[in-house]
């Protein structure tokens, strides 16, 4: 028995060294830290109980029968943030360079499977080369069966990946498949082919970072969510980011308790919108004004900012924020944050999070490169998801929205629960100026007659009065009592249940 | 009296005079440019009409407006504030022509007092001590030496026709004297096609000291004490007190009464301001005759417990002061900061933009004068002159405490500011005391000014603060909904904070509500803590004494302030503090290649484009700025890899213009 149990321990010491000190410091050198660091910085302290740990591959090729490391490069098991609980991957570069071989795919499995049966979130930390090549055929069938969990698991479970060193070829669809990505600057990349066979292929020149470091991926391609500075800061924020989130599609959000009074007034707000209809103002502020304690987790901070995604609570219940933002393409609705605010929708839909909607849109973005584009189709993403989701949807109209983005923007055509406008909210088919030069296209050239025009157009639409008298808002709201008034809808939506006609699944236009 | 005034200015001096105003039953009338339509001082005010588009040239400063405003509301007088057209002979004259009170000295006082050189001559004629100098022209260098004899040592040369310091020498000896004097001439003839230089005793390390003079129409005047306002940059005032820390009773008395000997010359009546320079020997030399209220009145009031906006309405009415000098007495100390829209790091540039956040301070014997609220816009029309802060205590060390706690209470958000330099100015020793000149702040802080590292006490007390808040974070997320069960209760007893380069390791217990003991820099500690998520600004008791602190949510920890210092704070777990300082910092990225606008602005022409090979300092683009046009050079040699941006466009400050490769 004492022999069995002294096997144990050095088993158990031989899986925590990974890879060995060399392979560590090496690690370290790259500000890396090992799958096991991080695996201390995400959960509470004490809290993580490990799975597999003796777990070793069985592959005999290419002499690999010699080379077995306890673990077989992946730690895996479930712990607790801030007490909610969690599982967890964390691939061991140290171990064969975080490669994944059959088994290796078949611990990330076990946890995948208890995640999605007990129904609490996935977190997986990825630092791998890739497929473990002696393994063949049965490397990449390990990764079809991740990606078939990634699936299944897809809107029941929160799935987030973090990308923490190589994540290249197959290996990128794993993470591509979950809600969410995040990436450490300098020491993460992930893309399909690397620079070398770009090189061959199609003669560009280009580095792992330009390719894909975490600034292509949060400013150019929008895959990855967010980005940050370590691998210290990036555990820190994730462990924020779990905080809003649902354990499951059944759970609803956690709650917080708040000390932040939900009729807390702010009549800073009241000047926020310029009175010059051109002039753009930040929606940020509005953003940071009335959630919970200025408490914002932003999504996709640095791609197609002229929409605004994240996470913030009212009276302590996490709810999803989309809105427009003035400051960048005057807010305009285009291919990038339509396709950027669609997939956030319906993560908030899919996990019963309350969507609440700042508009602030002129429109849908002109042009040759967004038609070319498609803007039909992922315009439409956008429309599909509002419309489809069934969760509290609270809509605020600061100035502008116009045309067909505005039905797009949670509009009450599109089943808005509560709309409200701000004395400022201007609803209409388009600008007065636009609108003018169509309906009177006759008086083109006569300038004081089609001033006239527009000031005629300007008052009578330029106002929240026309579709309030129609009941397309619901009420026209002061901007201090913004906060107010936002909590106030969310706490009678708080039940609310809507069944849809049956039906396999839609077809959302993709 | 009056039934109803007009208030021919802006911002906060128009909230102010609008204040006392209604205070005497005074109904006020506003006029405002297209810019200010929404300010508080047009919706303060009764009455408002419009002047005309933002440019002060096409609104506070038509006279023909504001007369016909004064005609179509039926206003009796008008009070011009300071600044605009408040020392225009013209404005005064028009006013009286339509038979309108201007609420200020008669027109020849001001037209006296407004020409340097008549002014001097006048105050010479009463009686009051001016520079020695010789004004006449002087060329031959044994007359000078002979001339400088009589000024005395040290003395200046200066232009006849100058200005802007050039053709200007200094002197303390015979020697230097006819060196400078051949210098400055050959200068004043290539500067200014003028070879004739005068002589002038210079001041060494002179003080601004002002003098308040009050006189009404029936030949009553006093002096009610003085104002220092030596702190100053650039010929601005930043920071003025009374009384000054440097005058003697006799010094103050022998000033107050030149100053009422020069009003009672000219025929002065109301609010007026005589400015000396002081030399560190208490000599006092006239300076100018200032001919309205001054920005620092308030200073004077709080010390004095007069409104001077009162006695200067009164006044005009017609009414006689009603006291005299004896009656004049000096309470206490009273100091007056002014909080601008500016960037001290970048040599203290005007900014604008919106305030997003504004909470002025309020407590026993603080005054605030300010003529915007929370979510105001500070534009590039006007002064950028955000709030005069000004305290009040029994001794001068208890107006600078006030000040210090004032600056500390206010809360300023979303535009660049002066408050980090004000508290670093109000904590200098040299400051403290009383040991300054004109010349301090260009000594002590040159020609910009960044808050200094943390550290020390203040480290350790940011470390403190930060650790028992979050810990507070920490214990309420055992709140948290959803948690399994069995967990064990949170114990986060010690944290490793990271504050200004070093790592403080502070252990820390609640004892109960809000109160913390606290282990940390070798020494318990004990701290109350009145904090809740999300709030800005808050107090604290650390060791009995209090310190009011304001705290920004950043990752990882909060920006956290105190006394003019700010430094990003973060606390994480022993172990992660330890697996932080395994990363390697971060390299910093090549900026010099990437040009950036150094302040807002809209783009006036742009001199280069992609492809052309520049130098280090060639221009490159020109951006106006507070109708200031501003060249853009470039900090190196290159090739423009890209131009940013094009004539007519508005550019935010640091936006990207041009990047060079």
């Amino acid at each position: 028995m004492q022999k069995i149990i002294d096997e144990l321990e050095r088993r158990r010491d031989l899986a925590r060294r990974g890879g060995g000190e060399k392979r560590i410091a090496a690690q370290h050198a790259r500000s890396k830290l090992t799958a096991r660091e991080r695996i201390e910085l995400l959960l509470d302290p004490g809290s993580f109980e490990e799975t597999d740990m003796f777990v070793e591959h069985r592959c005999t090729e290419f002499g690999m029968s010699d080379q077995k490391v306890p673990g077989d490069g992946v730690v895996t098991g479930q712990g607790t943030i801030h007490g909610r609980l969690v599982f967890v991957f964390s691939q061991d570069f140290t171990v064969f360079g975080g490669s994944l071989s059959e088994t290796h795919a078949n611990k990330i499995c076990k946890i995948m499977d208890r995640a999605i049966a007990v129904g609490a979130p996935v977190i997986g930390i990825n630092d791998s080369g890739g497929a473990r090549i002696q393994e063949g055929v049965d490397s990449l069938a390990g990764y079809a069966d991740v990606f078939m969990r990634n699936v299944i698991g897809s809107g029941v479970v929160p799935q987030i990946s973090l990308i923490m060193g190589p994540c290249a070829g197959g290996a990128v669809y794993s993470p591509a498949m979950t809600d969410f990505i995040f990436m450490v600057r300098d020491s993460s990349y992930m893309f399909v082919t690397g620079p070398d066979v770009v090189k061959t292929v199609t003669n560009e020149e280009v580095t792992q970072e330009q390719l894909g470091g975490a600034g292509t991926h949060t400013a150019k391609s929008g895959v990855a969510d967010a980005a940050f500075d370590n691998d210290v800061q990036a555990f820190h924020e994730v462990r924020r980011f779990v905080d809003f989130l649902p354990a499951n599609n059944r759970s609803g959000p956690p709650i917080w308790p708040c000390d932040d009074p939900a009729d807390r007034d702010d009549f800073s707000l009241d000047s926020l919108v310029p009175a010059n209809p051109n002039k753009p103002y930040d929606m940020k502020e509005l953003i940071l004004k009335v959630v919970d304690e200025g408490d914002f987790f932003e999504l996709q901070p640095d791609y197609a900012r002229n929409i605004i995604t994240g996470l913030g609570r009212f009276e302590g219940r996490t709810v999803g924020i989309v809105a427009n933002q003035p400051m960048v393409l005057a807010g305009c609705l285009d291919i990038d944050s339509s396709r950027k605010a669609a997939r956030f929708v319906r993560f908030c839909n899919a996990f019963g999070i309350p969507i609440v909607t700042f508009v602030d849109v002129p429109g849908f973005l002109p042009g040759t490169a967004q038609e070319y584009g498609g803007i039909i189709k992922h315009g439409a993403k956008l429309l599909f998801a509002y419309a489809q989701a069934t969760v509290p949807k609270v809509t605020i109209i600061t100035r502008k929205a116009y045309g067909g983005a505005y039905v797009v923007m949670a509009s009450k055509h599109l089943r808005g629960d509560v709309n409200y406008a701000w004395p400022s909210a201007e609803v209409a088919v388009m600008g007065s100026k636009g609108a003018v030069e169509i309906i009177f296209r006759g008086d083109l050239g006569d300038d004081a007659k089609i001033k006239a025009r527009t000031d005629e157009y300007q008052a009578r639409f330029a106002n929240p009065f026309v579709s309030a008298n129609r009941g397309f808002i619901d009420d026209v709201i002061m901007p201090h009592g913004t906060r107010r008034r936002i909590a106030k809808a969310l706490r009678w939506l708080d039940q609310k249940k809507v069944d849809d006609p049956w039906k396999k699944h839609d077809n959302i236009p993709l | 009296m009056f039934d109803k005034i007009l208030i021919a200015n802006r911002g906060e001096i128009a909230c102010r005079i609008t204040r006392t105003a209604h205070r005497l039953g005074i109904k006020t009338v506003a006029v405002f440019s297209e810019a200010d339509a929404d300010a508080l001082f047009v919706r303060d005010a009764d009455e408002k009409v419009y002047l005309g588009p933002a440019p002060a040239s096409e609104s506070y400063l038509v006279i023909d407006k504001i007369v016909a405003a004064c005609k179509a509301t039926g206003a009796q007088a008008v009070h011009p504030g300071y600044g605009f057209l408040s020392e225009r002979k013209a404005f005064a004259e028009a006013l009286d022509a339509a038979g309108i009170v201007f609420i200020g000295p008669p027109a020849k006082a001001i037209d006296a007092m407004g020409d340097k050189i008549t002014s001097k001559k006048l105050a010479k004629e009463a009686g009051v001590s001016t520079v020695p100098g010789h004004p006449d022209a002087v060329s031959d260098p044994a007359e000078a030496v002979r001339l400088a004899a009589e000024i005395g040592y040290p003395v200046m040369v200066k232009a006849s026709a100058g200005g802007g310091g050039k053709g200007m020498r200094i002197a303390y000896d015979p020697d230097e004297l006819q060196d400078g004097l051949a210098r400055a001439q050959s200068e004043a003839l290539s500067s200014f096609g003028d070879d004739r230089v005068f002589l002038e005793r210079f001041v060494e390390n002179p003080r601004h000291i002002e003098i308040q003079v009050l006189a009404d129409k029936h030949g009553n005047c006093v002096y009610l004490g003085e104002r220092e306002c030596s702190i100053q940059r650039r010929h601005q005032k930043v920071l003025e007190e009374a009384p000054s820390p440097f005058l003697d009773a006799a010094t103050r008395r022998a000033m107050g009464e030149q100053a009422c000997a020069l009003a009672r010359a000219v025929g002065y009546h109301s609010a007026g301001t005589v400015e000396f320079i002081v030399d560190p020997s208490r000599n006092f030399f006239f300076l100018e005759m200032n001919t309205r209220l001054q920005v620092e009145h308030p200073v004077t009031e709080l010390v004095t417990g007069l409104d001077l906006v009162e006695k200067m309405i009164e006044v005009a009415a017609g009414k006689e002061l009603g006291f005299s000098q004896d009656d004049v007495k000096l309470d206490g100390w009273a100091l007056e900061a002014r909080v601008y829209a500016e960037e001290p790091a970048r040599g203290f540039l005007p900014a604008t933009g919106r305030l997003v956040r504004f909470v002025p301070p309020a407590r026993e014997g603080v005054r605030v004068d300010t003529g915007v609220v929370e979510g105001d816009e500070v534009t590039m029309f006007y002064d950028p002159m955000i709030a005069k802060v000004c305290t009040h205590g029994a001794t001068r060390a208890d107006a600078i405490r006030r000040m210090a706690q004032a600056l500390d209470d206010t809360v300023l958000r979303g535009i660049g500011n002066n408050v980090d330099f004000l508290a670093s100015l109000v904590a200098h020793p040299r400051f403290k005391a009383g040991d300054m000149s004109t010349g301090f702040i260009a000594e002590e802080y040159g020609d910009r000014f960044e808050p200094a590292p943390v550290t020390g006490d203040l480290a350790l007390r940011f470390a403190v603060v930060a650790a028992c808040m979050r810990s507070l974070l920490s214990y309420r997320a055992q709140q948290l909904s959803g948690r399994l069960r069995g967990m064990p209760p949170f114990e986060a007893t010690s944290w490793s904070v990271f504050v200004g380069g070093e790592c403080i390791e502070v252990g820390l217990h609640l004892e109960h509500d809000q109160i913390w003991n606290v282990q940390a820099g070798g020494r318990a500690h004990r701290v109350r803590l009145h904090w809740r998520p999300g709030q800005v600004r808050f107090d604290a008791i650390i060791d009995g004494d209090p310190y009011t602190f304001q705290a920004d949510r950043i990752s990882e920890g909060f920006l956290l302030r105190h006394g003019g210092f700010q430094a990003p704070t973060l606390i994480r777990t022993h172990r992660a503090q330890e697996l932080a300082s395994r990363m390697r910092p971060k390299p910093k990225a090549d900026l010099s290649g990437i040009v950036i606008a150094p302040m807002p602005g809209l783009i006036k022409s742009v001199r280069v484009a992609v492809g052309d090979e520049v130098k280090l300092g060639q221009e490159l683009l020109i951006l106006e700025a507070m109708k200031m046009e501003n060249v853009v050079r470039a900090e190196r040699d290159g090739v423009v890899a890209t131009v940013a941006v094009g004539a007519g466009d508005t550019v935010a400050a640091d936006a990207v213009l041009v990047t060079l490769q």
